[in-house]
């Protein structure tokens, strides 16, 4: 019975740091049409940068949770100068700004393992959360909890910003209808930055949040890239509540696929996406076919 | 014109045979046999590319999960190896193998194009990394398969890297025969017809999507021969091989060199294979090299190496000749 419990918890928990990682994944790919291969690399990037700050930089200890805004802001400025410098280079080529990304993602692997080396780092769990908590007879880490709170507030944040704000009805109208969107005078191209850099910064953040519990190691980007990219044609491109309800299942397909078939796991875990792709290629709330 | 053109036809048919009698005589002028296996890479892996690009190139149809194709081949020959079964047979049941996940691949992902079509692909081979990682019983996992010996065709053993690399050498020829037929031939003009105006193919009676699945399969061909190729190269086979890293790396080999055409992605495996093996012994820093060479050639060389410096030099001869002129 508790086998159970702990495992429905870790897959809510993995699932909520899926839901960081993908919500911005999910905007990009709405609004600019591209699956952002460097999304991995991106998550990768924040961990790193946030479990250095946290270790302490020359003399300089962080605050766990300072180190994660350094990290965010870190990551999304690097998003936003991807997007900037290369990819707005080549406005309206997809196939062209996928293999950039691609390209990106090679470099950033590399340049992570050039200044971090290929041990892997762990991170240190946060103050006042190293505790456990205790239902009955189960007992669950505080951080996992914690992680939940996280996703749940970062969803509501993502979701009254989209909803109730007007930058959020500007980035509504240009995943709905790009070119209608420039008729009527919002400018998307400026928007794509923006979402960019909010993309990578969620992204980055969910790389340190997830630090504690996943270390950080090279490949990590590797590993993380095909779970948004499942979560993403799951729930559905540039749905919010898409890629929280994917999150989900990705997150229980993962943790359950783990434990009963650790030998057909990957299997377990790419079969949904495929069915989705096949069945209902604009995935279970998406509004357009990639 | 009709003079240039026949000076353009002489100077190629001169560069091919030069090229190919280089190519040829190969181990007699490069020294170590290092040099010479570096040589059988960049075919096999020209062969990949050449089968990548019939899809990317003529069929508009980018794959990211060509290295899942790949590894289902090699798995296969070393999986039968490892049965007992004779080198003929295991290499016969890798390319029915090969031929059967591409069948398979092409009748998932042609469902859609763009990026439907690079997702779908790119899913595929991702299941099929995860298999080759997890399924240990079938697969060894991460420590692999083992392939410990080589075929002798015709009594020659090719655990001798020269009679390795003639053989690889007249695979490589067949498989540019092919190609050179195949884009000549009306079927290879059809495939180029629904890249560019499949909606027109479509009214004009062609059926767009039979002429895409046999030009996967071509693909799915070249693909399992060279993946043959590969395994009793190095005698090992794991699931790096099959990861995402290595769709994108015979991707840009097929994009650098110049999708659309024979010679591109020829040069696109030397390019990728020569900063692997030869530059990496000098820097360390490889992969970052290749990626900053993806990024620049996909921004300021789209058309690919190749067709980049033919324009590039059309260019400088033309504006010679303009100031010759007067």
């Amino acid at each position: 019975m508790s086998f159970w419990l702990v495992l429905t918890v870790n897959s809510i928990t993995f699932g909520g740091l899926l839901f960081l990682l993908s919500a911005g994944f999910s905007l990009i790919f709405g609004l600019m049409r591209i699956p952002n291969l460097t999304h991995g690399s991106l998550f990768m990037l924040g961990a790193y940068v946030g479990a250095t700050f946290a270790a302490g930089l020359a003399g300089m200890q962080m605050n766990f949770w300072l180190a994660a805004v350094v990290a965010t802001l870190t990551v999304a400025f690097a998003g936003a100068l991807a997007e900037r410098l290369l990819l707005r280079r080549l406005p309206g080529d997809q196939l062209a700004q996928v293999l950039v990304t691609l390209g990106l993602s090679f470099m950033a692997a590399d340049f992570c393992l050039l200044i971090w080396g290929g041990d892997p780092l762990s991170v240190a769990t946060p103050d006042g959360l190293q505790g456990f908590a205790r239902f009955g007879t189960v007992v669950f880490p505080l951080y996992r909890l914690a992680i939940i709170v996280i996703a749940v507030v970062v969803a509501i944040a993502l979701w009254l910003m989209l909803e109730r704000t007007r930058l959020g009805a500007m980035i509504r109208a240009g995943v709905d209808d790009p070119d209608m969107a420039r008729v009527v005078g919002i400018r998307v191209s400026q928007l794509f930055t923006i979402v960019f850099a909010l993309g990578a910064g969620l992204a980055g953040f969910a790389g340190i949040i997830g630090g504690p519990i996943l270390s950080v190691y090279p490949g990590l980007d590797q590993d993380m890239l095909p779970l948004a990219l499942v979560v993403v044609i799951l729930g559905g491109t540039g749905s919010l509540l898409g890629s929280f309800v994917g999150s989900i299942i990705v997150g229980f397909i993962y943790n359950f696929g783990q434990a009963l078939l650790p030998e057909l796991a990957y299997f377990v875990l790419f079969m949904p996406m495929l069915l989705v792709l096949l069945l209902r290629p604009q995935g279970l709330f998406g509004r357009h076919v990639p | 014109m009709n003079g240039t053109m026949n000076r353009d036809m002489a100077g190629r048919i001169f560069a091919i045979v030069v090229a190919f009698g280089a190519l040829l005589t190969l181990p007699y002028w490069m020294h170590g046999i290092y040099y010479v296996n570096v040589a059988s890479q960049i075919l096999f892996y020209a062969v990949f590319a050449l089968g990548l690009n019939v899809l990317v190139g003529y069929g508009g149809l980018v794959s990211l999960g060509h290295a899942g194709l790949f590894g289902v081949s090699a798995y296969a020959t070393g999986y039968m190896l490892q049965l007992g079964y004779g080198h003929s047979l295991a290499i016969v049941v890798a390319i029915a193998m090969g031929l059967a996940s591409m069948a398979i691949y092409a009748v998932l992902s042609l469902r859609s194009t763009g990026i439907g079509f690079i997702m779908i692909t790119l899913a595929l081979g991702e299941i099929l990394w995860g298999l080759a990682y997890r399924w240990i019983s079938l697969t060894g996992g991460d420590n692999g398969i083992n392939v410990p010996t080589r075929p002798s065709p015709f009594g020659y053993s090719m655990t001798n890297a020269t009679v390795f690399y003639y053989v690889t050498l007249t695979v490589f020829a067949i498989a540019i025969a092919l190609c050179w037929i195949f884009v000549r031939s009306p079927f290879g003009a059809a495939l180029r017809g629904t890249r560019d105006q499949p909606r027109r193919m479509n009214a004009l009676g062609y059926h767009v999507w039979a002429i895409r699945f046999w030009a996967c399969l071509f693909s799915g061909l070249l693909t399992a021969v060279s993946a043959i190729l590969f395994v009793y190269y190095t005698q090992f086979i794991s699931p790096q091989t099959l990861a995402l890293t290595s769709s994108a790396e015979v991707l840009l080999m097929v994009i650098s060199g110049g999708p659309g055409t024979l010679l591109g992605p020829i040069f696109g495996a030397g390019l990728v294979v020569v900063v692997k093996n030869v530059v990496s012994a000098f820097i360390e820093r490889w992969n970052f090299l290749l990626g900053a060479i993806f990024v620049a050639i996909v921004i300021l060389m789209p058309e690919g190496l190749v067709p980049g410096s033919v324009r590039l030099w059309r260019l400088a001869m033309r504006q010679r000749r303009k100031r010759a002129a007067p």
